[in-house]
């Protein structure tokens, strides 16, 4: 375990045509990491996520990713996200292949991965299309019961991306709240990058909290507000109004260029493109 | 008749809260089974359990999520969960009573499309996909599909099959492996359609007031099988009018409330 900066961790872990999963449900989105990934401008990356949220439709508009694993691709509670559509639709930027599970396929493909299992098996995928659009997504009989069960390959990404509360000086990383598949997605990859709303001298964690030992962490970066316009329990709240404000900068593609321009590509850092926000998003008048 | 004191969209989230009885174990989606599901918890059924798929069991949100990991889902949860967890041991181990699900598509057998519009490959339009519903349609004891019907909604055949309803129907799904037993009732903003005994075809069997039969079955992509007796829903009362407004007006407010920048920005 080290503790780098974000823009040290990314030029060293992460390199063009990796397999990468920057998970967080919803909660602890590693926004910052994602942006600072666009900065550098990685190329051709497999992108894994169950819910590929703003800061994948970012990274794929921006033309970072050539393929993407995924299991429900919209911009939560507020419809499309128009930069994954555009190039799904559209092959724009660049053609993105896609493999597309269900969200129980996705988290047991984690789940073996974190376990080095070569597949996992659930009772899922019945009754729909999606094992004939994803051939990965297969079926084998129970060799105890005969029970048709379906199958999906373990997810193993080069590298993994979380946000996190805290880590302590030794590296141990605090989650808590909603944490999605984010223990199985670190435990999964090879290498683990960890950015922390900040780095404490003393761990309070609850006694079944999640934590990650510092041996399995690579990296630690504190990055303050690392998952806004996400949010970390505790620390700050979902910008709900900025996901609205979303669908109209994304829709089309030159706002969204602007965007990236002006806040992501035209700033130092996170705390940078924070300053480069404006202090409050103005009013909407219907949601 | 004179101008109704409700809107279709108000009659279709109340008919789908009634649906849930107290007590129930509730897998929810976002959008109106989201609402539909916290109004019952005001109303009629205090004691629902609220269950996201974000791992939240037992929510009591005051304002409706706009994510389904909002902050407050987890706040004000009985327990929250890791994702392998809710739908592993929650879902799959069949501890859900009723999903609660929405679609862009439905078929005459309740089968469900939220994947895309046109060819898989080149779509016409790339929809968000399946997320949880695929399982929550498998292994919930049963579910509720909440959607506005139109023949564009309501389609002969569906683009993709996302989650499966009864299938080819006639026993289709019985047979197919999954464990809950399908969808019990289709709410729409003109009126409530059940499968038929046997062939499980969904069939008008409830209508609301003011939507005559002849305009349910228009805005629908197939010749619709319409019961014998189709019953009259009763009208949103005044107490389930003012709960689902003031919720609504809640969720705006909280929704567009300008962002937590400015506390942000004064972080080192």
């Amino acid at each position: 375990m080290e503790i780098r900066t974000l823009r040290d961790a990314i030029a060293r872990y992460v390199e063009d045509g990796q397999t990468i999963a920057l998970e967080g449900f919803t909660h602890l989105i590693p926004f910052a990491a994602g942006h600072e990934i666009i900065r550098q401008g990685r190329r051709h990356l497999h992108l894994v996520r169950m819910t590929p949220d703003l800061v994948y439709d970012q990274m794929i508009g921006m033309g970072c990713a050539s393929t993407l694993t995924f299991s429900w691709g919209g911009n939560p509670g507020v419809g499309s996200l128009h930069r994954l559509r555009d190039a799904v639709e559209h092959r724009w930027p660049g053609p993105l292949a896609i493999h597309e599970h269900s969200h129980a396929g996705l988290a047991a493909a984690y789940c073996a991965g974190a376990a080095r299992l070569p597949f996992a098996i659930l009772k899922g995928y019945v009754g729909n299309d999606l094992a004939s659009v994803n051939p990965q997504i297969r079926s084998i009989n129970c060799p105890y019961t005969g029970e048709r069960v379906a199958t999906v390959p373990a997810i193993n990404p080069q590298v993994t991306i979380l946000h996190a509360q805290q880590a302590d000086r030794a590296g141990n990383i605090l989650l808590r709240g909603i944490i999605g598949a984010q223990k199985e997605a670190a435990l999964a990859a090879r290498t683990l990058i960890v950015t922390v709303e900040e780095i404490v001298d003393v761990l309070d964690a609850p006694m079944n909290a999640i934590v990650l030992p510092h041996w399995v962490v690579t990296a630690v970066v504190p990055v303050p507000a690392g998952a806004y316009p996400a949010y970390a329990q505790g620390y700050y709240e979902r910008d709900n109004a900025f996901y609205l404000a979303w669908d109209d900068i994304a829709r089309d593609r030159k706002s969204f260029t602007a965007w990236m321009e002006r806040h992501v590509l035209g700033t130092r850092d996170h705390a940078q493109f924070l300053g480069s926000l404006p202090a409050e998003a103005p009013e909407r008048s219907e949601a | 008749m004179g101008v109704p004191a409700y809107t279709p969209d108000e009659m279709m989230t109340v008919a789908a809260a009634r649906m849930l009885w107290d007590g129930c174990v509730c897998f929810v989606g976002i959008g109106v089974p989201s609402a539909a599901a916290n109004l019952a918890r005001f109303t009629h059924a205090p004691n629902v359990v609220l269950i996201y798929e974000s791992g939240t069991i037992g929510t009591r949100p005051q304002v409706l999520p706009l994510s389904i990991g909002d902050g407050e889902l987890a706040a004000s949860a009985t327990a929250v969960v890791s994702l392998p967890e809710i739908f592993s041991y929650w879902l799959q181990g069949g501890r859900i009573d009723a999903g609660f699900l929405a679609a862009a598509q439905i078929d005459r057998f309740g089968n469900l499309n939220s994947t895309v519009i046109g060819d898989y490959a080149r779509p016409k339009t790339r929809l968000p996909g399946a997320g949880g519903a695929p399982e929550i349609a498998a292994h919930a004891r049963e579910t509720f599909v909440i959607l506005k019907q139109s023949a564009r909604t309501f389609v002969p055949k569906l683009d993709f099959r996302s989650s499966a309803g009864f299938m080819e129907g006639s026993g289709s799904r019985a047979r197919s492996g999954a464990t809950g037993a399908g969808p019990r009732a289709v709410i729409t903003d003109l009126g409530i359609l059940r499968p038929a005994a046997g062939t499980e075809e969904l069939t008008l069997t409830e209508r609301y007031e003011g939507v005559g039969i002849e305009e349910v079955v228009a805005a629908t992509g197939w010749p619709l099988k319409v019961a014998e007796r189709v019953q009259l829903v009763a009208a949103p009362t005044t107490e389930e009018l003012r709960l689902l407004r003031d919720l609504h007006a809640r969720t705006r407010a909280a929704h567009n409330r300008p962002a937590i920048l400015r506390a942000l920005k004064r972080l080192p």
